[in-house]
C-alpha cells in the first residue's frame, strides 16, 4: 500500500475529478490517493465519483489556508 | 452462458439521457456512462469562484445521475480535441456559438471509439425527435448516426420507435416495444416517465449546460477571435469569457473587471499573464488588462476601473497599474462616471 499526493489546487470541476479518476487507473487496490484541492465543489463530486467506481473515501479536510483534502482507498 | 450485452450512454446530467439509461436497463442491458468535458461545460465553475453563489449546490449533475442509475460514469477531457468541432463546424453554428450538430456528431464518434477499445455492443443517447432545432430533428440525427459511424449502433430509447430497427434490435438484444416514440419539444412525456421509474428529482437545466449557446458568452468569444484575428482558444480564455465584466473600450485592449471578492480572488491567478489595476485609495475590484495599452490608455483604464470600486464617487482616487513583471505605476485620476462610460463598450 502507498499513499499518492494528488495536486488539482485551483482547478475547478470537473477537473478535479477527471484528473483523480486518470490518477486512479495508475494506482494498485489498497492504495491511498489524497487530493488536495481548493474548489469547494470537490467536497461533494469526488466522493460521488467514488461512490460509483468502487472506491473508499477515508476522510476529508478542510484546512485554514482554503484547501481541502480529500484522502480516498483504491 | 448468455452473453451480457453491454451499451454506454452519453450522460449529459439532465433528465433525457437518465430515461434513456433506465429504459434499457430495464431490458437487461448493462450500462456505463460517459460525460464529455468540452471546457463549456462551466456552469459549476461559476458557482464555485462567484463568492454569492458559495451556498449553492455544486454538485456535478452527471455524477449525481450515474449514481441514481447505479451505472459508473467515464468524465471524458477532450478540451482539446473540442477546439476542431468549435472552430470549423462542418454544419455551422446554432442560433449562437452552438455547434450543436457537429458536437454531438463528435461525442458520437469519440463514444464509438471507446466501446471499440472497451469491449461494449452499442450506443445509447437521451436524443428525442424534435427537442432541439438543430441537432434533434429526423434529418440531423440521421446525420450524426452517419457521420459518426455508428449508424445502427446508436440507439434512442426514447424516441427509438420513430426511427427504424438498430442493430441491437435486429439481434434481439433490446425489443422494440420496450423503446418510445417520444416527438417534440412537450417535456410532458419525460416527466411522466421520470414519475413511473420514480425519478423526482433531476436538473433541469435552461438550455442546457453549455455556454456555447449563451448570447452574452458567445458574443465575448467572437469578440476575443476578432482582436487575434484567428479562431483560437485555450481553456483560460474559455473560463476568462466567463468571469467579471468584459468592457472593449479601445480596439486594442479590454478590461476584465471582477463583480465580487470570489471572482477578484480567482482572478489573481491570472496576474503573472495579464498586467491589472487596482484602486489603492478606496476598496474595488481587480482589473485584468487583456491587450496593449498606448498613450492615454492607462489613464483610461484607470478612470474606469475607479468607476466600478467604492471610490467612484470620490473626486479624485489612486490606482495602481502593475505589468506582467510586477512594475507598478500610480495614477490619480477622476473615476469614469456613468454618463460618460458608453454602454457599447461592454461585451
Amino acid at each position: 500500500m502507498t499513499t499518492h499526493v494528488l495536486d488539482v489546487k485551483n482547478q475547478l470541476c470537473p477537473i478535479p475529478v477527471i484528473r483523480t479518476q486518470n490518477q486512479a487507473k495508475k494506482l494498485a487496490p489498497g492504495d491511498i490517493l489524497e487530493v488536495v484541492c481548493t474548489d469547494p465543489g470537490v467536497v461533494n463530486d469526488i466522493p460521488a465519483w467514488c461512490r460509483i467506481n468502487g472506491h473508499e473515501v477515508l476522510g476529508i479536510e478542510k484546512r485554514d489556508n482554503g484547501e481541502i483534502v480529500v484522502s480516498l482507498k483504491i | 452462458m448468455t452473453k451480457q450485452i453491454k451499451a454506454v450512454a452519453l450522460i449529459s446530467g439532465g433528465l433525457d439521457s437518465m430515461l434513456a439509461v433506465r429504459v434499457m436497463q430495464e431490458q437487461g442491458i448493462y450500462v456505463e456512462g460517459i460525460n464529455f468535458f468540452t471546457g463549456f461545460c462551466v456552469e459549476g465553475h461559476t458557482h464555485a469562484i462567484r463568492k454569492q453563489d458559495q451556498n449553492k449546490q455544486k454538485r456535478n449533475n452527471a455524477l449525481w445521475v450515474a449514481e441514481q442509475l447505479g451505472i459508473k460514469l467515464h468524465i471524458i477531457d477532450v478540451i482539446d480535441e473540442y477546439k476542431d468541432v468549435l472552430i470549423n463546424p462542418k454544419h455551422g453554428y446554432g442560433a449562437n456559438m452552438n455547434p450543436c450538430l457537429d458536437c454531438k456528431t463528435f461525442m458520437v464518434t469519440k463514444a464509438m471509439e471507446w466501446i471499440a477499445e472497451n469491449h461494449f455492443d452499442f450506443i445509447i443517447t437521451g436524443e428525442v425527435i424534435g427537442q432541439r432545432p438543430m441537432s434533434q430533428r429526423r434529418d440531423t440525427m440521421n446525420i450524426v448516426s452517419r457521420d459518426s459511424g455508428a449508424k445502427n449502433l446508436l440507439v434512442r430509447p426514447l424516441c427509438g420507435k420513430n426511427f427504424p430497427a438498430t442493430y441491437p434490435e435486429e439481434q434481439g438484444w433490446i425489443s422494440r416495444e420496450g423503446l418510445l416514440d417520444f416527438n417534440g419539444r412537450s417535456r410532458k412525456p419525460q416527466m411522466a416517465l421520470a414519475a413511473k421509474f420514480g425519478f423526482d428529482e433531476y436538473a433541469q437545466p435552461a438550455g442546457g449546460c453549455c455556454f456555447l449557446t449563451d448570447e452574452n458568452y458567445s458574443r465575448k468569444l467572437v469578440d476575443l477571435w476578432q482582436v487575434q484575428g484567428h479562431k483560437d482558444y485555450d481553456f483560460d480564455d474559455v473560463l476568462l469569457l466567463k468571469i467579471g465584466r468584459h468592457v472593449r473600450p479601445r480596439p486594442h485592449f479590454k478590461l476584465i473587471i471582477g463583480r465580487e471578492e470570489g471572482e477578484n480572488k480567482f482572478m489573481e491567478g491570472y496576474k503573472k499573464r495579464f498586467g491589472y489595476l487596482y484602486t489603492k485609495s478606496h476598496p474595488g475590484p481587480l482589473v485584468l488588462i487583456d491587450g496593449e495599452l498606448k498613450e492615454g490608455d492607462a489613464e483610461l483604464a484607470a478612470q474606469i476601473t475607479g468607476r466600478f470600486g467604492k471610490g467612484k464617487h470620490a473626486d479624485r482616487i489612486t490606482v495602481a497599474l502593475v505589468d506582467t513583471d510586477g512594475n507598478e505605476t500610480e495614477f490619480e485620476v477622476t473615476p469614469m462616471s456613468g454618463d460618460d462610460f458608453p454602454q457599447e463598450w461592454y461585451l
